[in-house]
């Protein structure tokens, strides 16, 4: 069966047909070709799939498309505006922060996430922030030294 | 005298990382094929061992949207890296729980599972082989009955009429003087169970072939150009009319080495009449039906002196190599040529045997034998320095393997820094000052763990780059090496670069495509740095060369008297210079208004011409492998007394990698090595039951996540150049994962008294061996092996 929807991808509006079965995480890859998004388990234990649903991080294999239907998602390829990086992408850049690079979307959007619910989190904080996110290439360590270092810019720059 | 660099020995990101963190790096599931894609699936064996007795594929055939199915009647060729024995599907025979028997490619992944569905197979039951120890024995029924006509590697050793696909044999020195020189012997039997490398990406293939019958395979994948010749092999195609893309990798780890389900994709392909075939993994499929870490029994006897000098070691290793040997037969040799780890034996009797079982297949996985053995050795050198009250830094320092002495196959060790090493690990963990537990309930300990690794690899294989200069003076360099994440992008753009006399943003690294990429034989064994490193230097001094001839003959100077630098040609005499902007491609204008120069495309290669065949008997040989990497970690515990749980507080991890190339990249890979070490040592288990997995999920086979990981890493870089290397460099990348299991355990046993003799070291079992050391009222606590 399919459904009309009408979702905010990165800000822009898509009125779209989707299977009532298929799930965000197909919609977004194979429908309006957003690949940023990875697939590792399609079973919600990974979190390579990792998207915002309005503001709140969901693994996009468990949500099926039909539930973004009147909501904003943000995808990777939604954190940069225009040329300017957010700040976790560059912090992952100059930290580190990838490797194999699978993991890394996931990783942004649910660092991404926790520094919005979270400006100023500890490391603990960031560690279980993350819990969700399987890295195997980087070990984490750069990864959460890319997490507070995004912190740290987003702080500096509000002080200017 | 070595010249200064400006380029190498600096820390730059990844080339590639704007394209990671955006999310416009494409791994194969991202390439858009389509409407006309196929979808495949592939039917697999629900039984570790049986004959097919009956197959009928009519009714899935039938069904509609089914385009292709294609069983092993239809491709019954063997594949196989070193031992051809396995077929791409099964043929009247299966061998493991997961192997491919019938394929399936339809219009949706829907279709294609319906159709699984509706194909029949009936199996008649044969007893499984489950242990390789019994495996190996006269009792076990036979696995592979035709072993004796597979095509093998000349360096591998089957042994027709039994399960055995190698034996490897280091018969060296004089065991009877051996035991007769110890104080104390010790034996003991160690194991290690099956493991998975759990890249984020499964493997995922797509396949396609065009009217002219050239069939292009896009695979996540470490080897395209080992996969185009098997598969070209296995199928009877020229190797001409195969072309492998690879894109970016999403990990590899080893499972992506060698085939495993790409031939099954291209099969498909041959029959689907032009159409893109896609073959992915589920996660389920990525534990066991790709490649595992085969499972090792390692018995260990070893000879000391009181004062901590080994004098003898028999190591017997029974490798759980799978139902087909992709790869275990080569674990197998290379954990004979390295069976003593990294220490001085002058008495050796290994024999390291690959066996056919029921169980999944044996593939490469990081350290590649490594990480088993040291875990046997490891600890078993901590355990007889304590029977004999040595210190296990002193016992390692006595005993490490220093530039000049003999390796256990007889080749005359290059210099090393494995001593500098273990000790700079044990001075930065604080070795020998005890530390406060965190509560009353809780133990600390400290251990340390020494490794050694040579890429483990035939003799000859090769490498080759390209460098072609653009318009603008940019290059583009072509490899035939795989970025998985390890780095091998920005190691070739540096390397490049430095060769060159180019600033690095000038230097763009292009992703393998057979068609157009040189050859390079697999992205294995950490020896591309070392290897495709040689190739690239030698292309860009082949670059360099054409480019310096020109305008000498231009300026009518000589082309010593030039060099290039920061992208301009300079002339030491008379110090005239010119950007490579103008000269690259359209050459240069002589005074008299001629041209010389033209396209500029260096080329090199590498290919070791020094390595040596060893004794089948004994094992000996002056060069059994081109060099070791060597290294240590020293790791910190806490263990709970009341739940056994142990929480990893610290590792120190210090390596010899000859000279870093990107020393932050370096410090990348000890780091994820380490934590992927831990996740091993503490976590992981493929359970099987008679032959069948149990715990195929991310729920129930557990990774470290960011909580689990340690939260104090530090890295030692140590640099010992190596004579062969590009600036003297070694690899690393597998070695960082090598010493933290058997780290950990020796950790665990300073701080609470137990030994654990199997991997992973789980609560529970350190929970139990405590209870059972409480009884027994102080007496030593041991696991058994489950």
């Amino acid at each position: 069966m399919k459904h009309q929807i009408t979702t905010w991808v990165n800000g822009e509006r898509y009125d779209i047909e989707v299977q009532s079965h298929h799930t965000l995480l197909q919609v977004l890859r194979n429908q309006l070709v957003f690949t940023g998004t990875k697939n590792g388990c399609s079973e919600g234990e990974c979190g390579a799939c990792t998207v915002l649903l309005d503001n709140a991080p969901v693994n996009s294999c468990l949500t099926l498309a039909v539930e973004a239907d009147g909501h904003r998602i943000t995808t990777v390829e939604g954190l940069a505006h225009d040329d300017q990086l957010d700040p976790i992408q560059q912090a992952f850049i100059d930290l580190g922060g990838t490797q194999c690079g699978f993991c890394t979307p996931g990783f942004l959007i649910a660092a991404r996430a926790l520094l919005d619910r979270n400006p100023h989190p500890t490391e603990e904080e960031i560690r279980v922030g993350l819990v969700g996110n399987l890295c195997r290439c980087t070990g984490y360590t750069r990864i959460i030294a890319a997490v507070q270092e995004a912190a740290r810019k987003k702080r500096s720059r509000r002080d200017n | 005298m070595k010249k200064k660099t400006t380029i190498v020995g600096k820390d730059f990101p990844r080339v590639e990382s704007r394209a990671k963190v955006t999310g416009a790096a494409q791994y194969v599931d991202d390439i858009q094929f389509g409407p006309n894609l196929l979808h495949a699936r592939l039917l697999r064996s629900p039984i570790p061992h049986g004959l097919i007795k009956r197959l009928d594929t009519s009714k899935a055939a039938a069904l509609p949207g089914v385009r292709v199915v294609v069983t092993g009647k239809d491709y019954p060729g063997l594949t196989g890296l070193y031992l051809s024995d396995r077929p791409i599907f099964a043929v009247d025979r299966v061998r493991f729980v997961g192997e491919p028997v019938v394929g399936v490619a339809a219009e949706t992944e829907e279709i294609a599972e319906q159709a699984l569905d509706l194909i029949e197979v009936e199996y008649e039951p044969l007893p499984g082989v489950f242990d390789p120890e019994y495996g190996a024995g006269p009792d076990a029924p036979l696995i592979h009955p035709d072993l004796a006509n597979y095509a093998v590697a000349p360096f591998v050793f089957p042994q027709a009429g039994s399960n055995v696909s190698n034996h490897f044999k280091v018969r060296k020195g004089n065991m009877d003087e051996g035991w007769a020189q110890a104080d104390l012997i010790y034996e003991h039997t160690y194991r290690v169970p099956h493991v998975q490398h759990v890249p984020l990406e499964t493997h995922v293939d797509v396949a396609q072939m065009d009217g002219n019958g050239k069939i292009t395979l896009w695979a996540s994948s470490q080897s395209p150009f080992a996969q185009r010749n098997l598969i070209a092999k296995a199928l009877g195609i020229s190797h001409g009319m195969l072309r492998v893309i690879t894109p970016y990798v999403g990990g590899g780890f080893g499972a992506k080495a060698g085939v495993s389900v790409e031939g099954a994709c291209v099969a498909l392909a041959m029959k689907a009449k032009g159409r893109p075939v896609k073959l992915c993994m589920s996660r389920k499929e990525e534990f066991y039906t790709t490649f595992v870490r085969q499972g090792l029994i390692a018995k260990i006897k070893m000879g000391m002196t009181n004062e901590g000098r080994i004098t003898a070691m028999q190591n017997t290793y029974y490798w759980d190599g799978g139902a087909y040997t992709e790869y275990g037969v080569n674990i197998t040799r290379a954990a004979g040529y390295s069976s003593t780890g990294p220490y001085n034996v002058p008495n050796v009797h290994a024999d390291s045997l690959c066996v056919y079982t029921n169980h999944p297949i044996g593939g490469a996985m990081r350290g590649f034998g490594m990480p088993e053995i040291h875990w046997a050795i490891e600890q078993h050198i901590d355990r007889m320095a304590q029977q004999l009250q040595l210190d296990p830094v002193q016992v390692r320092l006595t005993n490490c393997l220093r530039g000049g002495d003999v390796t256990v196959t007889g080749m005359v060790m290059h210099p090393t820094g494995l001593a500098e090493c273990i000790q700079k690990a044990a001075d930065a963990i604080g070795w020998g000052k005890p530390s406060r537990p965190s509560a009353p309930h809780k133990r600390r300990g400290k251990g340390i763990a020494a490794m050694w690794k040579a890429p483990a690899m035939p003799p000859n294989p090769g490498s080759s780059a390209t460098i072609r200069m653009n318009e603008d003076g940019t290059c583009s360099v072509g490899i035939g090496g795989v970025d998985m994440g390890q780095g091998t992008l920005t190691i070739a753009a540096q390397l490049a670069a430095e060769g060159l006399g180019v600033p690095i943003e000038w230097v763009r690294v292009n992703t393998v495509d057979t068609d157009y990429s040189p050859y390079e034989w697999q992205t294995v064994a950490s020896r591309l740095t070392w290897s495709m490193g040689n190739a690239i230097l030698n292309a860009a001094r082949e670059a360099k060369q054409q480019i310096l001839e020109a305008v000498a003959d231009a300026w009518n100077e000589k082309p010593d008297d030039m060099d290039i630098i920061e992208g301009k040609v300079v002339s030491y005499a008379t110090e005239r210079e010119m950007s490579l902007k103008n000269i690259a491609v359209y050459g240069i204008q002589k005074p008299d208004g001629t041209w010389v120069g033209g396209p500029v495309v260096g080329k090199g290669k590498f290919m070791p011409t020094y390595v040596t065949p060893l004794d089948k008997e004994t094992g000996q040989g002056p060069r059994a492998v081109v060099h070791f990497t060597t290294g240590a970690q020293a790791v910190e515990v806490e263990v709970d007394t009341e739940t056994g749980e142990v929480q990893v507080l610290r590792i120190v991890a210090a390596f010899d990698v000859g000279h870093a190339i990107n020393p932050d990249m370096v410090r990348t890979q000890m780091e994820g090595g380490a934590v992927q070490g831990m996740s091993t040592a503490m976590l992981e288990q493929i359970i099987l039951k008679e032959g069948k997995p149990l715990n195929p999920t991310f729920t129930d086979y557990r990774i470290a996540t960011a909580v689990d990981a340690p939260p104090d890493i530090e890295t030692i870089i140590v640099e010992v150049p190596q004579d062969d290397g590009p600036f003297g460099a070694r690899g690393i990348g597998e070695h960082a994962m090598v010493p933290t299991a058997p780290a950990i355990a020796n950790a665990v046993r300073a701080a609470v008294g137990v030994e654990i003799d199997s991997m992973p070291i789980t609560s529970e079992k350190v929970w139990l061996a405590m209870q059972s050391s409480d009884r027994a009222s102080g007496s030593k606590a041991v696991v058994s092996p489950l």
